[in-house]
């Protein structure tokens, strides 16, 4: 009986998605765009820029320094500067994103065997850009210092980076994008489910009917979680096929935290869509819900730079702990020890939002 | 130039699609000035999109609407007064600040506006109210406040678009009232309604069904084609519904219905009355009806393949000191009723007395504060359930699912109703042979008719079989002939030994119960047969003849005075 009405509910739901025009849009059409759009756009290296040479001694090592900031390909064109009110102007209207300043003596410095000194100035306005340059600019200062200095011990350090040897940022991003997508596609769905019954007009005729909470509440995430495995499968693929990321660790494992990761989603998707009445406000209120959950979740900055107390938090965000379980099962093929530890606070946030989002629906009835 | 045209507005051969579905096909009407003209139609007629092409927010497919002599999209607004089905009031302005917002939006200048202000007050008794938040109003008065800032600049065409929905019988009564004191002053009236007593009160009237003009001049040359044919057949007891039924599917009688412990008959032109039959005074529904091809048969196939419900002896619907508080607020206060096995129980009352509050404290949709309820036998708290399994409920609104198709509609209620395989399949298949589905099955269920939604909202509500059916306002805004044959399978149903529990405040509807519980500020005032509620109205008041309508106000003004009384007195 019990496994009937569940069964019915189940089908009800999955055509309520397949059949809505609006929820099919929600299904297809922006995950697929966002994985592509935000792969590309996501990128943290920085093309095309166009760099300030506020050259004041004009000899031959300055000018061999320029020519090899030309010749970068994250550079697209220099920008001759002749004076320091020409840089301050040249930086206010964003021509450039910094200018290199070569001191006058430079070249004569150099020839004399004496250190040198360059000096660089970047727009804070765009800070990350601009500290992603200053790597650039500074590796490129560096070695044309390390060929001078080849009779000299060389004292700079040689960084390796590991599991991501190249720094592709496809590599760092991919892994992280999945979560991202499959959180906003997973809270989209099961947040619009009870509002969509409200704003029809279907939700009493489903409370007088002999099935009961946990059957509706079950019935209206399984769908969700069935959409999300097919949209986290197919990324992989691509994320592995086309993107090239390596898919180092366990994949049955990934599966299981993914349905996890879905089912703490849907709990949270339904405790705001028992608090919509309408379709509007449960989409209001899944923005509410999903922007602080990406945000706290290390996607965009990371955690271990937040205060204490926010860190705290983060600890009830399900996105961080699946971002970690998918960037360690992608790259770094992370023991499953390491992974479990990541793993059951998503089961024990999908037990208590999917408790929460029962006690609420009752209590919503009235 | 001739002279002036003798009417306000005009609409000559006009046709308005939408897509593929025709709204309007090829209407041509005109609209005086002075009269009050009645737009009569069920929900879906096309009246709104009548209205809407008069106020120029509709350009028409094909032909001409004309207003002032202009085309409508070019006349001059200031001269028109429309009133929306939900009339954009702000809410969280007062009463006074929406007169003075829609006064200064229509540019009445600011020493008129006072004394405007104190007649449309006046007018529509708001004058105590002027403070008041208009989100604050009872549905009633909403509408009267709309109507005011739809008159703000006397305008020589109003028009109305459903100004009765959603408000109670007495409100409605009143609304009428002020609008047809404006006539007077030579506007133009165009009233919307689906309800057809009022139609027989307008001057003119012009009758919609699926699109098509059926009828266009006096209601009385309506109601003067069915003269001599209509028919009452005292019958009371629960004998009368068998024979309703056979009366309708008769070739000689063209329409019949039951009105308290009455039939009504509508004979065929030329037919001999039953023996017995007394003449009646013809209503406009009788004219609809025979101009709609006449009602009906009156034979339920659902009903005839129904499981005899057996008696047990015990009340089925059972309300012991029912009561719901939200917060300060009484919803319904110590309500008290017993429903037998195979009887239609009917609440009625103005919307916000407690009617819906009571029934859905009996569905199960509200636990109430007090007080308990019993359906079949369970406990609505302690076997909630079981007493869900054993009820069917069917709301005013279409409240199935729009988006999936007719089979998976019946697919999913069959299922949670707890039926599977093969007896499933075996339910839906004589589901869609008794209500004629099989050609809608594949398609969504919103986009059907309205006669069809109806069907489905009912077949979904009776696969399991229940002992008992809830219906909440179940045949509101739909045409006679649906609504008749809506009431044929409950009429049958009943005969089967289920139980009925419907709110309404059509009195169409009203008029099946074999008892009403009339429901007024949260309290139960009276309760009877409505024959009997009739006979006390017409002791009241000294009208001979008195509707269930006017029994109904006749109650609720009486208690009100009551009221009014002891609170003089305290």
């Amino acid at each position: 009986m019990m496994a009937g009405r569940l069964w019915a509910v189940i089908v009800k739901e999955l055509w309520a998605i397949l059949r809505d025009p609006r929820a099919r849009i929600i299904l297809i059409l922006p995950p697929l765009m966002q994985l592509f759009v935000l792969g590309f756009a996501t990128t943290l290296e920085v093309r095309n820029t166009v760099i300030g040479i506020y050259d004041r001694d004009g000899g031959a090592w300055s000018i061999e320094l320029a020519q090899r900031i030309a010749a970068s390909p994250n550079v697209a064109a220099t920008l001759p500067i002749f004076s320091a009110a020409d840089m301050r102007r040249a930086l206010d209207r964003q021509q450039v994103i910094g200018v290199v300043s070569i001191a006058d003596g430079f070249s004569a410095d150099l020839a004399a065997g004496r250190g040198a000194e360059v000096q660089g100035v970047f727009d804070g306005r765009k800070s990350n850009a601009a500290q992603i340059v200053a790597g650039y600019l500074g590796t490129i200062v560096a070695d044309l210092g390390a060929e001078l200095q080849v009779r000299a011990a060389p004292t700079a350090s040689v960084v390796t980076h590991w599991f991501n040897p190249n720094l592709q940022y496809l590599w760092f991003t991919m892994p992280g994008l999945v979560v991202i997508i499959t959180t906003i596609s997973g809270l989209g769905l099961t947040s619009q489910t009870v509002a969509r019954e409200r704003e029809l007009g279907s939700f009493d005729q489903l409370m007088v009917s002999p099935l009961r909470v946990p059957e509706i509440l079950i019935g209206k995430v399984v769908p969700p979680v069935l959409v999300g495995v097919v949209n986290a499968s197919i990324y992989m693929i691509l994320i592995s096929q086309v993107f090239g990321v390596p898919l180092t660790g366990s994949v049955p494992f990934f599966y299981g935290a993914l349905l996890l990761y879905l089912l703490a989603l849907g709990g949270v998707g339904l405790l705001v869509s028992s608090l919509s009445q309408t379709q509007q406000q449960a989409f209001l209120g899944m923005f509410l819900v999903a922007v602080p959950a990406i945000l706290l979740s290390g996607y965009a900055s990371p955690v271990e730079n937040m205060p204490p107390w926010l860190r705290l938090v983060t600890e009830a965000d399900p996105t961080k702990h699946f971002l970690i379980v998918s960037e360690g099962v992608f790259l770094k093929n992370m023991p499953l020890w390491d992974l479990w530890s990541n793993t059951w606070p998503l089961a024990v946030i999908a037990v208590v939002t999917l408790g929460a989002s029962a006690a609420l629906f009752r209590a919503r009835m009235e | 130039m001739t002279a002036a045209p003798a009417f306000t507005a005009e609409l000559h051969g006009v046709s308005r699609r939408f897509g593929a579905a025709t709204a309007l096909d090829d209407i041509s009407i005109v609209i005086r000035p002075g009269v009050m003209s009645g737009l009569v139609g069920p929900d879906g007629a096309g009246k709104t999109t009548l209205i809407r092409l008069l106020a120029g927010l509709l350009d028409p497919t094909a032909g001409r609407v004309t207003v002032f002599g202009q085309p409508a999209t070019r006349a001059d607004r200031a001269r028109v007064g429309y009133m929306p089905q939900r009339f954009g009031l702000y809410e969280d302005l007062s009463v006074i600040e929406n007169l003075r917002l829609y006064a200064n939006l229509r540019g009445v200048v600011a020493r008129d506006q006072a004394r405007r202000f104190d007649d449309l007050l006046r007018l529509t008794d708001l004058t105590g109210f002027q403070q008041r938040l208009a989100g604050r109003l009872s549905g009633g008065m909403k509408q009267k406040l709309g109507l005011a800032c739809a008159l703000v600049q006397t305008p020589d065409l109003l028009l109305l678009d459903e100004p009765g929905v959603g408000v109670d019988p007495v409100s409605r009564r009143e609304l009428w009232r002020m609008v047809q004191n404006l006539t007077g002053a030579g506007i133009a009236v165009l009233w919307s309604t689906a309800y057809l007593d009022e139609a027989e009160k307008c001057d003119e009237v012009f009758l919609l069904s699926e699109g098509r003009l059926l009828h266009a001049g006096p209601p009385g040359d309506l109601t003067a084609d069915v003269a001599g044919r209509v028919f009452g057949l005292r019958s009371p007891g629960q004998g009368r519904r068998r024979l309703l039924a056979q009366l309708m599917d008769r070739d000689d009688i063209r329409d019949a219905t039951i009105q308290g412990g009455s039939l009504r008959l509508l004979m065929q032109p030329g037919a001999a009355p039953p023996e017995a039959a007394i003449p009646a005074r013809p209503r406009f529904e009788d004219a609809f009806v025979d101009r709609l091809g006449g009602g009906p048969g009156g034979t339920s196939a659902l009903a005839e393949t129904y499981p005899l419900i057996p008696e047990t002896g015990a009340p089925v619907i059972e309300a012991q000191g029912l009561s719901k508080r939200f917060g300060a607020f009484i919803a319904a206060d110590n309500i008290r009723f017993d429903v037998p096995r195979g009887e239609i129980f009917g609440l009625l009352g103005p919307n916000g007395a407690g009617k819906s509050t009571t029934f859905k404290m009996l569905c199960g949709l509200l636990t109430p504060s007090s007080g308990t309820g019993r359906v079949a036998g369970h406990d609505l708290h302690h076997a909630r359930a079981a007493a869900r399994q054993s009820l069917g409920y069917m709301a005013q609104k279409f409240s199935l699912y729009g988006d999936l198709s007719v089979r998976q509609n019946l697919n999913f209620f069959a299922g949670v109703y707890g039926l599977h395989g093969r007896a499933r399949r075996d339910k839906i298949a004589q589901m869609t042979d008794i209500f004629h589905l099989g050609p809608y099955l594949r398609q969504n269920a919103g986009a059907l008719p309205l006669g069809f939604k109806q069907r489905l909202s009912l077949a979904c509500a009776v696969m399991h079989a229940p002992p008992v059916l809830f219906l909440d306002e179940p045949t509101s805004g739909v045409d006679p002939i649906v609504r008749r044959e809506f009431w044929s399978h409950i009429n049958g149903l009943v005969q089967k030994g289920v139980t009925v529990l419907v709110t309404t405040h059509f009195m169409e509807e009203a008029e099946y119960c074999d008892r009403i519980q009339v429901i007024y500020r949260a309290a139960p005032i009276a309760l009877g047969t409505p024959d009997s509620l009739k006979s006390d109205a017409a002791a009241r008041t000294g009208d001979p003849d008195p509707t269930l309508q006017d029994a109904f106000i006749s109650l609720i003004e009486d208690h009100d005075a009551r009221r009014a009384r002891t609170g003089d007195a305290a």
